[in-house]
């Protein structure tokens, strides 16, 4: 080892400037898990230094759990305690919806800093540059999803469901917000700056989750809403989630997530990929 | 690295360009765009804001498609073997194409992984490359905490981690200070001695002057004028003619010969002894300057100066480089 320091030590110092600029032999290309590995590792040296990023997937999970338990429990569902049972899956639905937008606006501000240019220019996978990032957002959502779920349990939630279907229900709620990131993607792409991304966003996220079954039961809306509820992807997904919590999900359910998240990378996937290859 | 050099000077080009256009809506962004350059040569793109230099690069490098023309970088068609192109080229654009929250160390290991070193060759060649660029100290600081200059270096450096057969360095000294400036022109001829060819956009004559073998002179999406630094002051005429009068009272007599002699406006100047104009050829300015002896008219001192690529530009396009709209360029 100390052998190895010795060695390294002289080749760094031995190194002509001009050797150093002429120097950078091309190896081969990366393969695609080599390429997304390092973009993971840039996603994850991004938290690194501009920790405040995860104040959302922190302190914003805490803040709804509260807010709404307190809020609509005795309003809706007669006390505060029966109504967690019921809002809990669907409210950590909502809180880990809301984040997907991530790697959509890192994306948008790569556009205009200029890095995605380099990037586009490098001999590399491309989708590597987003499922990368991606991946290191699946660690965001299973954080704000381990912060609510603690949170939830010290409030009195008692999930039948037990240990095994929690995390069945994360699982879920994992593989469908890694595909519905993919549509804040290509909106990052298309969209001319952040705030504008961060107020799309929010016009289809906002309604989405609300106008869901995430705090009502839909039984209790007049039928036309009744009908875009059911159909609704966060409210097949807050169906699967609930049910694996509370130990009565069936296959059916989780079925429907595994569909809708398909449709959602099978459409957004490649369409970033487009726009990307075509941004000018 | 010797037998790099005789490789690449070897044969032929590095960039062959014809008829390159790219309209923005109504906009000719470029507008036509003729290129040669030959391998290892620095070839520079001179122009105001929105002549079209950076549409031009960013057709050359594949990141956008022309609207019509074609191209071949090393021989590969710009069309159809984008691949074969990406592995030869790099390109430094004009705002740093670098993850400003990472350390300096950081992005030159990202861009090494990607480039398709392991993590262990990725960080000697980061280091390697710091060192290289005099960028040691810096290397575990945020770039967004860099000075302009430290902040060119690291994404010259990026640009080289595979060393690239084609550089392109869109306005690689805009907004630096002259001595930030001068550092980054070393890394450009370092480069070109190791057999790198380099295309570089500049508003800045100068720096056109200091670097490039050759010149095009770039103005509304065309190439107006091209050709070596000399080549192109050769075409604007000898040069400009400065006299001193020792009298300020011979100003307008003098100024009225000069103007008969030489066929052109003479600028006098507001301290009443200076007069300059634009000269064809160094002959006629003999001829004029005994004109004045015979008169009779003192001169305390004369400079005939090869022009300026300034005034190029002024010869060339009707106005100065620096009076030109500075809109933002169309990416």
């Amino acid at each position: 080892m100390s052998v190895q320091i010795e060695h390294d030590k002289t080749t760094y110092e031995e190194v002509h400037p001009l050797n150093a600029i002429a120097g950078g032999k091309r190896p081969d290309p990366p393969n695609a898990l080599a390429s997304t590995m390092a973009f993971a590792h840039r996603a994850l040296l991004r938290i690194k230094h501009v920790p405040e990023q995860m104040f959302d997937v922190t302190v914003f999970p805490i803040i709804f759990l509260l807010m709404f338990t307190y809020l609509f429990g005795g309003a809706i569902a007669g006390s505060t305690g029966e109504y967690l049972q019921f809002l809990l899956p669907g409210i950590l639905v909502m809180t880990v919806s809301q984040i997907t937008m991530y790697t959509g606006i890192d994306l948008n501000n790569d556009i205009r800093k200029g890095i995605f240019d380099r990037f586009r220019t490098l001999p590399i996978w491309l989708p590597s540059a987003l499922v990368g990032a991606l991946l290191v957002d699946v660690i965001r959502y299973s954080l704000a999803s381990a912060i609510m779920i603690g949170l939830g349990l010290a409030l009195g939630f008692r999930p039948e469901g037990g240990v095994m279907g929690v995390l069945g229900a994360v699982l879920v709620i994992l593989l469908f917000s890694f595909s519905f990131s993919w549509i804040w993607t290509a909106a990052g792409i298309i969209m001319r700056s952040e705030k504008s991304l961060m107020m799309v966003s929010f016009l289809v996220v906002f309604p989405l989750t609300f106008v869901s079954n995430v705090f009502v039961d839909p039984s209790t809306l007049p039928s036309w809403l009744q009908g875009f509820v059911n159909i609704n992807p966060i409210s097949i997904l807050a169906t699967a989630v609930r049910g694996l919590m509370h130990g009565n999900g069936t296959w059916e359910q989780i079925g429907w997530v595994v569909v809708v998240s398909a449709i959602f990378v099978v459409i957004f996937a490649p369409l970033t990929m487009y726009l990307y290859r075509r941004k000018e | 690295m010797a037998t790099r050099n005789v490789e690449r000077q070897a044969n032929g080009l590095a960039v062959e360009a014809a008829g390159l256009v790219k309209v923005y809506g109504k906009e000719r962004a470029v507008d036509g765009v003729d290129l040669v350059i030959p391998r290892g040569t620095v070839y520079g793109f001179l122009g105001p804001n929105g002549a079209g230099k950076t549409t031009t690069i960013r057709m050359l490098a594949t990141l956008i498609q022309p609207d019509d023309g074609s191209a071949t970088i090393f021989g590969h068609d710009l069309k159809t073997e984008s691949a074969a192109i990406k592995s030869r080229i790099s390109l430094t654009g004009q705002y740093a194409s670098i993850d400003e929250d990472l350390t300096g160390i950081e992005n030159l290991v990202l861009i090494s992984r990607l480039m398709g070193y392991t993590t262990k060759e990725a960080k000697l060649r980061a280091a390697e490359l710091l060192s290289a660029f005099g960028l040691e100290q810096a290397a575990k600081r945020q770039v967004k905490k860099y000075s302009g200059g430290m902040r060119r270096r690291i994404d010259i450096a990026a640009s080289i981690v595979v060393t690239p057969d084609l550089l392109f360095l869109d306005e690689p000294t805009t907004g630096l200070d002259p001595r930030s400036r001068n550092q980054v022109w070393e890394i450009v001829r370092a480069l070109v001695q190791t057999g790198t060819t380099v295309l570089l956009t500049t508003q800045n004559l100068e720096e056109a002057d200091q670097l490039a073998d050759r010149i095009a002179v770039i103005n509304q999406g065309k190439i107006i004028a091209e050709g070596t630094s000399s080549e192109l002051k050769a075409s604007v005429g000898t040069g400009t003619l400065t006299v001193q009068l020792l009298e300020a009272a011979d100003q307008a007599q003098a100024a009225a010969i000069l103007e008969r002699k030489l066929s052109v406006p003479v600028h006098t100047s507001t301290d009443g002894v200076t007069l300059s104009a634009q000269a064809k050829d160094s002959s006629i300015v003999a001829e004029a300057l005994g004109e004045l002896g015979r008169e009779k008219i003192g001169i305390s001192d004369f400079s005939l100066g090869r022009p300026s690529l300034d005034e190029v530009f002024l010869t060339l396009t009707g106005q100065s480089a620096s009076d030109q709209p500075t809109e933002e360029e169309n990416s």
